[in-house]
């Protein structure tokens, strides 16, 4: 099956890359704005806070619910859309290396792209704003960003994924999938700033030094139980009539 | 591989209240092309879905190459080609990425896929274009293409959902020629829906007629056409009023009548057209075409046949 993955995988970003009908089009958008963005010009903004920040971690593992989101719309009404969803579904491919494929593809992406903003981020505040030596994040901080930027590739791409497959157009997609990113944000910041004082000096205590590697773990596994959930809902949503019918 | 490859016994597919397959039971030998004929909205379709594992029959069963099309569908899927109601085509990608795409999906090995890619893409005519993007692609293009990609694999059946629907006449008779040569060269089993008649005619060797999801006949053309009422149009100069009543008056003709220019006559079951054409010319008419029954004529009789039950 890993090798039918690999084949999906191949497809999906021949597919991203030529989505601004060429190749040079798509790697502008798809690659290189973002890592632009995010690698060069805001790490340049900030000089060495950017490697410094508290918040550096919180922000990076949320980058790729923002990367995958913006994509993962077209994964299956996108290809219901083109009429090419039959053909490939007539082909020899199992359900699960159709879906773990298209999902690997959007985790591929989500993730590489944090990762190298990350790398080319820290390449820039050393020459932006150089020091006796290099700066590095921190262990922490890359811990985090590796394993929860991967975590939240696979939220965003999971749970897209399955909004993609029941949708009827790329549009519906689209609009369900970004109303569920803004409930999922608002609901994070809503509810740390309505929460109770004592909750919140507790919270603050959950992310100080000596308990932050716990919290930072048991934040890890509450996001791998959910992204398991919406990935098992995807593939009992996968039924080969019922994506020909819709 | 079975002597027959395709197998169905009461083949039946409902939607809510529609039944889009009625007990379908049809046989289709290997190496054969097989058409499937109906009208719009007959069946055809589901059928196809069904036979591939792509839709579970409500009653009823079918076998590809002896695989049951409920329990072992992955099997079928591996052995057949398919090119269903639309090309399903990546148009951002080159024609030869198209068809890279499906040889890794058919695991061939680098050296295949390229020998194998050259040998289509030559064979419809298509190399010249192997770069550029379907997109831009006319329809006809976008179809021997979708044909070529069925056939990537070597498939020992190959499922062809209207393969010329909505091509120009030309387009329409290239893609047929095509087929017709790459089913020859590959030896394949062709199960081919159409409403074509003309284009059942040509192509193929057995013929299913559906109807609303009933089969109505199934034969090879010839016995298809003797099941039709016998009727001749014979096209040609001098058939005056009176080489009508003179083709009314004989016992083996039911009726002569003109019809677009035309002279249609309808035989008795069993009589023959050629002493009526030897009347013809004897009585000064100039004959430049005679048409037996086509499967038009088969369609029309049998779908009239199955009113009035």
């Amino acid at each position: 099956m890993l090798t039918d993955i690999v084949t999906m995988v191949r497809k999906e970003w021949k597919e991203l890359l030529l989505s601004r009908g060429g190749l040079r089009g798509g790697l502008i958008a798809t690659v290189i704005i973002p890592l632009g963005m995010l690698g060069i010009y805001a790490p340049w903004q900030s000089g060495a806070d950017w490697l410094r920040s508290a918040l550096l971690p919180a922000i990076w593992s949320w980058l790729p619910l923002l990367l995958v989101g913006a994509l993962v719309a077209d994964s299956f009404a996108g290809e219901r859309e083109r009429k090419t969803l039959e053909t490939l579904l007539a082909s020899r491919l199992s359900d699960r290396a159709i879906l773990f494929g298209k999902m690997a593809a959007l985790v591929g992406y989500g993730w590489g792209l944090t990762l190298g903003a990350l790398v080319l981020g820290t390449i820039t505040v050393n020459v932006s704003d150089p020091r006796e030596a290099w700066q590095w994040p921190s262990l922490n901080t890359v811990a985090v960003i590796v394993v929860l930027g991967l975590l939240t590739s696979l939220l965003a791409a999971a749970g897209g994924v399955l909004i993609s497959l029941r949708a009827s157009s790329v549009r519906q997609a689209a609009q369900i999938n970004s109303l569920a990113l803004l409930f999922l944000m608002l609901g994070v910041f809503s509810g740390a700033k309505l929460m109770p004082a004592s909750w919140r000096v507790s919270l603050g205590l959950a992310f100080a030094p000596p308990n932050l590697i716990r919290t930072e773990v048991l934040i890890a596994a509450v996001i791998l139980l959910v992204d398991l959930a919406l990935m098992i809902a995807a593939a009992a949503r996968f039924q080969r009539a019922r994506l020909i019918l819709d | 591989m079975p002597d027959i490859v395709i197998r169905t016994h009461g083949l039946t597919r409902e939607f809510s209240t529609l039944r889009a397959v009625d007990s379908l039971s049809i046989q289709v030998p290997a190496g054969t092309i097989f058409g499937f004929l109906g009208p719009n909205g007959s069946g055809k379709t589901t059928t196809i879905r069904m036979l591939l594992g792509l839709l579970e029959p409500t009653a009823g069963r079918a076998e590809v190459l002896g695989y049951d099309t409920r329990t072992q569908a992955d099997e079928i899927r591996l052995r057949c080609g398919a090119l269903l109601e639309h090309p399903g085509l990546y148009e951002r990608f080159s024609a030869w990425d198209n068809l890279e795409f499906y040889a890794r999906i058919w695991r061939l090995s680098r050296r295949e896929r390229r020998a194998r890619i050259e040998e289509l893409l030559r064979g419809v005519g298509l190399w010249e274009r192997r770069q550029e993007s379907v997109g831009r692609w006319s329809r006809g293009m976008k179809q021997k293409l979708a044909v070529a990609r069925a056939m990537l694999h070597r498939p020992a059946v190959l499922f062809l959902d209207e393969p010329t629907a909505g091509l120009d006449p030309v387009a329409a008779s290239v893609l047929r020629e095509d087929l017709a040569r790459l089913a020859r060269q590959e030896g394949v089993t062709v199960f081919l829906t159409t409403h074509n008649l003309a284009e059942a005619e040509k192509l193929c060797h057995s013929v299913a007629v559906i109807r609303a999801g009933r089969l109505l006949a199934v034969g090879n053309p010839d016995e298809l056409r003797a099941r039709a009422r016998p009727r001749a149009e014979i096209s040609g100069r001098g058939i005056s009023e009176a080489v009508l009543e003179a083709l009314r008056a004989r016992e083996e003709v039911m009726s002569a009548e003109m019809r677009d220019a035309r002279l249609t006559v309808e035989l008795r079951p069993g009589a023959e057209l050629g002493p009526l054409v030897t009347m013809l010319v004897s009585a000064g008419v100039q004959i430049e075409e005679v048409r037996k029954a086509s499967l038009e004529d088969v369609f029309l009789t049998l779908v009239q046949e199955e009113q009035r039950c």
